[in-house]
């Protein structure tokens, strides 16, 4: 667990170095990457689907990032590419291809189409936050709007 | 939206807007005096300056991997801030076109050729846009700011990043299940992709080729590792080594993108993305025959 921990932060920042993110937001880029992951680290630990637990992950790093943002007033890509890095199905691929190489087709297709579904996920959990974040930036605005 | 447009028209003379309710009534003031039209010539330098600062924002974002609503919007804002309130931008990944509406109406397009990765230079390019916005700067001096940061070399240098594969390829290991003694190795076949990979960039002009020698050449890597017996996992060295060549930027970018609404450059990021995917796929697979 804390070798996960520390793997994933070290991780989303040396990502952070290979995209040039700022020096200053490097920090804040694994803390993204490291929460995400651990998100769904715990989750599938837990026995629930990795695809849910994808989406879960990829929606608090979008939230975590769109604080970020706002806070230290720089685009929101930074954050959000070193805390969705972790969860693009690596493995899941390159098993799939390892399949599809000895014409083993018949499991090369499933595992294809879960790696859809887990890039279909993590799209999902950016716009979860995308629609929370306009809903909270309109209410906010009826109410200051009321209060004038 | 007010207070611009009755600045343009203070800092103009041509005309003045009024508002009535949801109306803007335009009144064009008759060119009577014989230096109207060198005050005309001297407004179209002034309005061609404007959008060559918009478009070279808007290339530095794009070349450097913003994703397009910011590109747009970061465009209209500059423009607008500038007194220009009524102005289109039109953005794909290989070009920009941009027009101002108004009393000057004129567009200009950009191609964009070369696409990299360098998030600072966006960074930058946003908080230039914000001193824009907040009126601190001169269309001249924006410029001549902007080409600076379009000049200026990445923001680490090559070893640095190389440095940072090799960590993460490893970091990946450990986090897909991999064991410690396959560490070092997975680091070692990582950073020589990876290395490999901006050497080619350099070299070729296909993309996608460069991406397919680094990933065979991390997959040769690792086969070779396991095969004299310091490696014990192939799956986890090469998964965990490939991860640098992931294009994660550009999958984060096209889901943005599709998000907000830009399907051309939503579909054509996910098509390049694919793309790139495949031919990490193409280059794994190969150094599999030499297994």
């Amino acid at each position: 667990m804390l070798a996960q921990l520390i793997t994933s932060f070290i991780a989303s920042a040396a990502f952070g170095i290979i995209f040039n993110v700022p020096k200053s937001s490097l920090f804040q880029c694994g803390l993204v990457g490291m929460i995400g992951w651990i998100v769904y680290y715990l989750l599938v630990e837990n026995d629930i689907n990795s695809i849910m637990a994808t989406m879960a992950s990829a929606f608090i790093v979008a939230v975590i990032s769109q604080y970020f943002a706002k806070r230290f007033k720089t685009p929101i890509t930074i954050f959000n590419v070193s805390g969705i890095i972790p969860l693009v199905p690596g493995g899941l691929s390159y098993n799939a291809m390892k399949h599809f190489v000895v014409n083993d087709f018949y499991v090369a297709v499933q595992m294809a189409a879960k790696v859809f579904m887990l890039a279909g996920a993590i799209a999902m959990g950016l716009i979860f936050a995308e629609v929370m974040n306009q809903l909270v930036l309109k209410y906010n605005r009826r109410k200051i709007r009321m209060r004038g | 939206m007010e207070n611009i447009f009755i600045s343009f028209s203070r800092e103009l003379g041509y005309y003045e807007v009024d508002l009535a309710g949801n109306f803007v009534i335009l009144k064009m003031r008759v060119p009577h005096t014989e230096s109207d039209g060198e005050d005309k010539m001297d407004d179209q330098i002034q309005y061609n300056e404007i959008i060559d600062v918009c478009l070279l924002a808007g290339k530095i974002m794009l070349s450097n991997g913003a994703e397009t609503s910011r590109v747009e919007d970061t465009m209209v804002r500059i423009a607008a801030a500038f007194g220009c309130g009524d102005s289109h931008s039109f953005s794909t990944p290989t070009g920009i076109i941009f027009s101002l509406d108004g009393m000057h109406p004129a567009s200009k397009l950009i191609r964009v050729s070369h696409r990299s990765t360098d998030l600072h230079k966006v960074t930058l390019v946003n908080s230039i846009s914000r001193s824009i916005s907040s009126k601190e700067m001169t269309p001249a001096e924006a410029f001549s700011r902007l080409k600076q940061i379009e000049r200026a070399g990445m923001g680490y240098p090559l070893w640095g990043q190389i440095f940072a594969a090799f960590i993460a390829s490893g970091c990946f290991l450990i986090m897909f299940q991999g064991q410690w003694t396959d560490f070092i190795w997975s680091c070692i076949a990582g950073g020589m992709g990876f290395s490999c990979l901006l050497y080619l960039h350099r070299l070729l002009e296909v993309r996608f080729f460069a991406e397919f020698i680094a990933s065979l050449v991390v997959g040769l890597a690792a086969i070779f590792f396991v095969h004299i017996g310091v490696g014990s996992h192939l799956d986890t060295i090469i998964i965990g080594a490939v991860m640098p060549l992931v294009p994660g930027l550009l999958i984060t970018n096209a889901a943005r993108d599709l998000i907000a609404g830009h399907l051309v450059s939503g579909l054509s990021k996910g098509a390049d993305a694919g793309l790139t995917a495949l031919a990490i796929g193409a280059g794994i697979s190969a150094a599999f025959v030499f297994l």
